[in-house]
């Protein structure tokens, strides 16, 4: 039902929305979450609070919108982000910076606790200031990984000042996104619609492994990997289309689906219940693409809107493992896809699912949650 | 939205403007004024503007320097676009915007006005809530300027929604006879002073009928027609006052029995007039036997209820506003007033009485009441500093297909030409721009033109950036901006020595030349270095290879350097000689191409053939031969040592496969 979804107008353009993790063995949904905007005069990292256990709001917090705990400035915008733990969180930014922020919990402040100044930047630059633009940054506390426009791929440690690792020109285009493969080996998605494996462990400045889209060269610009199946990867690009690979397999993506009419922005599997998959777009919609073997248990969806059921023949080989994502058994061959946005406008750059909640962010300067996703 | 611009004189220099799209900048020239000018001051002070007007007023920069210096000043077009709390304002409505054009304009009759009037009525709301927000914001404001700035805006936004509202009633819903006059009570409720707060107050005290409030709330409920409430005060007071209990049960009973209009019956006008007349004569007679006459308060409430006009303008201080005093007499004396007819009560004279001018406001509701619509427009566009207002309003009333096409400045009609005015706003703020975009795309004459140039002034700072624009210029087939954005990007990536970066945009562009240029810097690179840079990229060129010839080039060489490194050499040879003379190869390269060939002469096995080797030896004399005299002798030794090497090579080579060839055919 749509009044599921709670909408708040933050005046800023979101680019990014990330849920802070939850302890291990936690019960409770996601309380808090953490937005960064993008393309204002003052961009800004904010905490929100949705109403969770100890925090109940006086009028009940069924409807309750997101309450601003606190926010900081962030210097340029806000290109990435992820939570380090519970109390950190690594920001990119379009100036080449990347910033830890600490929340302190205890008086509802955030600060900066840790910054590499010049992370990412061009040289041999003519004008002044050299920065290029972060675009990724995967944390694996407390390791982090950065990528950006300038091609580099840099390590950090939470506690170091220096790069732990740099990789100077890792790609010769603008490199997108970043993720973990495994906790050694990082993935990378490119300009040029390359998807690559590097192995940090090695020396060596080059990639242990490059997939490839087609001849295309359609750029990718998100990647996620299957939470349990470290061998199952989605990316998804320019055109809006996802891909599904297999690492252990073919240099070439597993199935092409066909997804949204622009750019998607992020791709991210459900961390709990693989099977569920989301991805944003420019094009202003929020696709929930259901591969759970058993259709007729159907999640409940916050609304029906747009496509409903669609069918895709995957160009699949032979599988040993059976995975929802790989299947190419015909009767089961068949994807739920749901738009959860009904009006779709401006881009949704970026969204975020833990447990049952999802939370998404507008460049029409909106901020989106809901607290019941799958049933 | 006129403004003033402080600090600008004309009475004392000449002054010029020049107008950029989102801005003008008004200049002090160096001239003197003569002749008469108004004095100093007179500048748009012809009319009070509405609150907020003139404390927005966008002027972001002064120019610096003594008494001789002229003074350059910026004055953005559109103040409240920069006002933070205003964002949601702008977001919310882009998308009930984008909702009405997509709506389906083919419903006809009663469902499509029902349509546009919850469209009106979402407009409204998204106002409403951004007056509390704004609202909360006065209130928890540290800084006294900063409060002060908020409850302006409340109260510019709050006359916004009372204007909208009236529009509502008299243009897209179009109320008629009856059901118009229970609109503008809704009005009036909604937006005179909060009565309910004082009802309470009054209720909750010990005694309500002794309470010093108690008369004025119920003179105001009834004067809101509010009767049933009012009778419930009324009831504490007969409680209270046992020798008039017969005269309460009176009012009380003609309070009741007074004829309204029920939406849900399907009584006709005329039924009620009669009913009415009735009541009306009932009241008249209760009035003249004196039945009221031993309590003031009683009998003034009678003669409100007969629509006497002395008696209701007794109680200004209570109807505060003369709109409220003409709904209120209406409402009492011609309760089926026809909408045409509301021009002839509407008189602000008999209610200010010459004690005050009117407002900026009150020519605008006149205006609405004289069903002016172009007036109410006008008015609203000089009263108002932001264009927000009349482009919204004034597209719904085209919608409802009020506005003959009445051509302003550019033959554009009204409703685009505000359209493109707000639009051209947002285009000035750095992070609104985006919503700009869909209010273009609906202006059929001049919209693309302005989303052309305005496009093409947004900083690129960031690829992603980049994208978003070039995804909106590639939607609606705006080559020559998508041209313009590769390009930028792909010099941006050039001074950085990003070449792969600037390649790819340039191929994304279909610039030709740009990627002529970049395969250049590649093959120099090479030429210096002796070894590739970005093999990724070059390796994974594609068909994309084929945007130019260079590029064709640049992949097809690396192609030969690959296949040497799988020592196919037959492969790699084949293809080298081709560079050559199919002429894919600059001519300027074909040196490097003939040394390339070195290695491969040199081979154990022999790898060009006869009739290979004679096609090399011609290459390699056409390009010496192609040299003139002079630069021959200018060239310096290692060229002619090179020359020398080729030749005996390539004869060697010659000679070798000859026997090789000369003993396999034998």
């Amino acid at each position: 039902a749509m009044e599921d979804v709670i909408a708040k107008f933050v005046s800023q353009k979101i680019s990014k929305t990330r849920w802070r993790p939850l302890p291990a063995a936690a019960l409770q949904p996601p309380d808090l979450f953490a937005t960064g905007s993008w393309d204002n005069e003052d961009n800004r990292i904010s905490i929100w609070s949705v109403g969770g256990v100890g925090n109940v709001d006086p009028s009940g917090d069924y409807h309750a919108e997101p309450q601003l705990l606190c926010d900081i400035r962030h210097n340029g915008d806000v290109m990435d982000m992820q939570f380090l733990d519970q109390e950190r969180i690594v920001v990119a930014s379009s100036t080449g910076a990347v910033t830890v922020f600490r929340h302190h919990q205890n008086n509802q402040t955030l600060s900066a606790s840790q910054r590499w100044e010049k992370a990412h930047y061009h040289v041999g630059q003519e004008t002044s200031c050299g920065g290029a633009a972060c675009t990724g940054v995967i944390c694996n506390n407390p390791e982090i990984v950065t990528v950006g426009e300038d091609g580099r791929i840099n390590l950090f440690r939470a506690d170091q000042k220096h790069a732990v690792r740099t990789i100077e020109n890792a790609d010769s285009s603008t490199l997108h996104a970043v993720t973990f493969l495994r906790t050694t080996e990082i993935l990378t998605v490119n300009s040029i619609g390359q998807l690559k494996i590097w192995d940090l462990r090695q020396q060596r400045n080059e990639p242990s492994q490059i997939f490839s889209l087609t001849s295309d060269r359609v750029p990718l610009h998100c990647v996620d990997r299957h939470p349990n199946q470290q061998h199952i990867v989605a990316t998804g690009g320019q055109d809006g289309m996802l891909s599904i690979w297999d690492i252990r397999q073919d240099t070439t993506p597993v199935s092409l689906l066909n997804a949204h009419e622009a750019e998607m922005w992020e791709v991210h599997f459900h961390p709990s219940n693989p099977d569920h998959l989301f991805t944003c777009s420019e094009d202003g919609s929020l696709w929930h693409w259901n591969a759970s073997t058993d259709i007729s248990e159907k999640p409940s969806f916050l609304h029906q809107g747009g496509r409903s059921t669609t069918y895709f023949s995957h160009n699949t080989v032979n599988k040993s493992v059976i995975s929802a994502w790989l299947s190419n058994d015909p009767t089961k061959d068949r994807m739920e896809i749901t738009n959860l946005i009904s009006n779709q406008a401006l881009s949704v750059n970026s969204l975020d699912v833990l447990g049952p909640c999802l939370v998404y962010g507008t460049d029409a300067e909106a901020i989106y949650v809901s607290k019941h996703l799958l049933a | 939205p006129s403004q003033v611009v402080p600090g600008a004189d004309p009475s004392t220099r000449q002054l010029c403007f020049a107008w950029g799209p989102t801005e003008v900048l008004v200049c002090e020239t160096q001239f003197g004024r003569r002749g008469g000018f108004p004095s100093r001051g007179k500048v748009g002070s012809g009319r009070e503007l509405l609150p907020g007007a003139l404390t927005t007023c966008g002027v972001t920069g002064t120019g610096e320097g003594g008494p001789s210096s002229s003074h350059v000043f910026v004055v953005r077009k559109d103040p409240d676009i920069y006002i933070q709390t205003l964002r949601k304002l702008f977001n919310e409505s882009h998308g009930i915007f984008i909702g009405l054009q997509r709506s389906e304009e083919e419903l006809a009759g009663k469902s499509r006005k029902a349509q546009l009037v919850k469209v009106s009525k979402l407009y409204r709301s998204v106002i409403r809530a951004c007056m509390e927000d704004m609202h909360q914001a006065a209130v928890s404001a540290q800084d006294p300027a900063l409060r002060v700035q908020y409850s302006t805006q409340v109260s510019v936004l709050s006359a916004i929604e009372l204007i909208w509202n009236l529009c509502e009633i008299l243009f897209v819903e179009a109320a008629a006879a009856g059901p118009l006059l229970l609109r503008l009570l809704d009005w009036v409720r909604l937006h005179v002073c909060d009565v309910d707060n004082m009802v309470r107050e009054v209720l909750s005290s010990e005694a309500p009928a002794k309470h010093e409030l108690f008369w004025n709330v119920v003179n105001i409920l009834v004067l809101q027609g509010r009767l049933d409430e009012a009778r419930h005060l009324l009831s504490k007071e007969a409680s209270a006052d046992p020798t008039a209990v017969k005269m309460y049960k009176i009012l009380d009973d003609l309070m009741k029995k007074m004829p309204v209009l029920s939406v849900c019956t399907n009584q006709t006008l005329t039924e009620l007039e009669l009913k009415w007349q009735h009541w009306h004569e009932e009241c008249q007679r209760y009035l003249q036997d004196g039945t009221f006459a031993s309590n003031s308060h009683m009998e003034s409430i009678c003669k409100i209820l007969l629509g006497d006009e002395d008696a209701i303008l007794e109680k200004k201080e209570l109807l505060t506003t003369w709109y409220h005093f003409m709904v209120t007499r209406l409402l009492y004396s011609h309760p089926t007033v026809k909408p045409m007819e509301l021009r002839f009560y509407a008189q602000m004279d008999l209610f200010l009485g010459g004690q005050s001018s009117p407002e900026p406001l009150d020519m605008i509701l006149m205006a609405a009441f004289e069903f002016e619509i172009h007036q109410v427009i006008k008015e609203c566009s000089i009263a108002l500093s932001n264009w927000w207002f009349v482009a919204h309003l004034t597209d719904l009333l085209d919608h409802c297909k009020l506005l003959q096409s009445h051509n302003v400045y550019f033959g554009s009609n009204m409703r685009e030409f505000l359209l493109l005015e707000y639009a051209s706003g947002l285009f000035s703020h750095h992070s609104l721009w985006q919503l700009g975009v869909d209010y273009f795309d609906h202006c059929p004459g001049h919209g693309r033109v302005y989303l052309e140039l305005h496009i093409e002034r947004i900083p690129l700072n960031t690829e992603q950036k980049a994208l978003k624009v070039l995804r909106i210029c590639e939607q609606r087939q705006m080559q020559e901006q998508v041209r313009s954005i590769c390009k930028i990007m792909a010099m941006k990536a050039l001074r950085n020595s990003r070449l792969g970066s600037a390649l790819s945009w340039s191929i994304r562009a279909k610039d030709a030349a740009f990627a002529t240029l970049i395969s250049d810097r590649f093959l120099k690179d090479y030429c210096e270095r002796g070894c590739f840079s970005d093999l990724d990229l070059i390796d994974n060129l594609g068909s994309s290879m084929l945007l130019s010839d260079r590029l064709t080039f640049l992949g097809k060489y690396r192609e030969f350097h690959r296949l040497y490194e799988q020592k196919r050499f037959a492969e790699a040879a084949r293809l080298l000689l081709m560079l050559m003379t199919a002429h894919i190869a600059p001519c300027s390269f074909w040196m490097t191409l003939l040394t390339d060939a070195l290695p491969l002469l040199e081979q154990k096995e022999v790898v060009f053939s006869t009739e290979q080797t004679y096609e090399l030896m011609r290459c390699l004399e056409d390009l010496t031969a192609g040299k003139s005299e002079k630069k021959k002798v200018q060239d310096d030794g290692v060229e002619n040592t090179k020359v020398e090497m080729l030749r005996l090579a390539l004869a060697r080579n010659l000679a070798r496969v000859i026997i090789k060839e000369g003993t396999l055919d034998g």
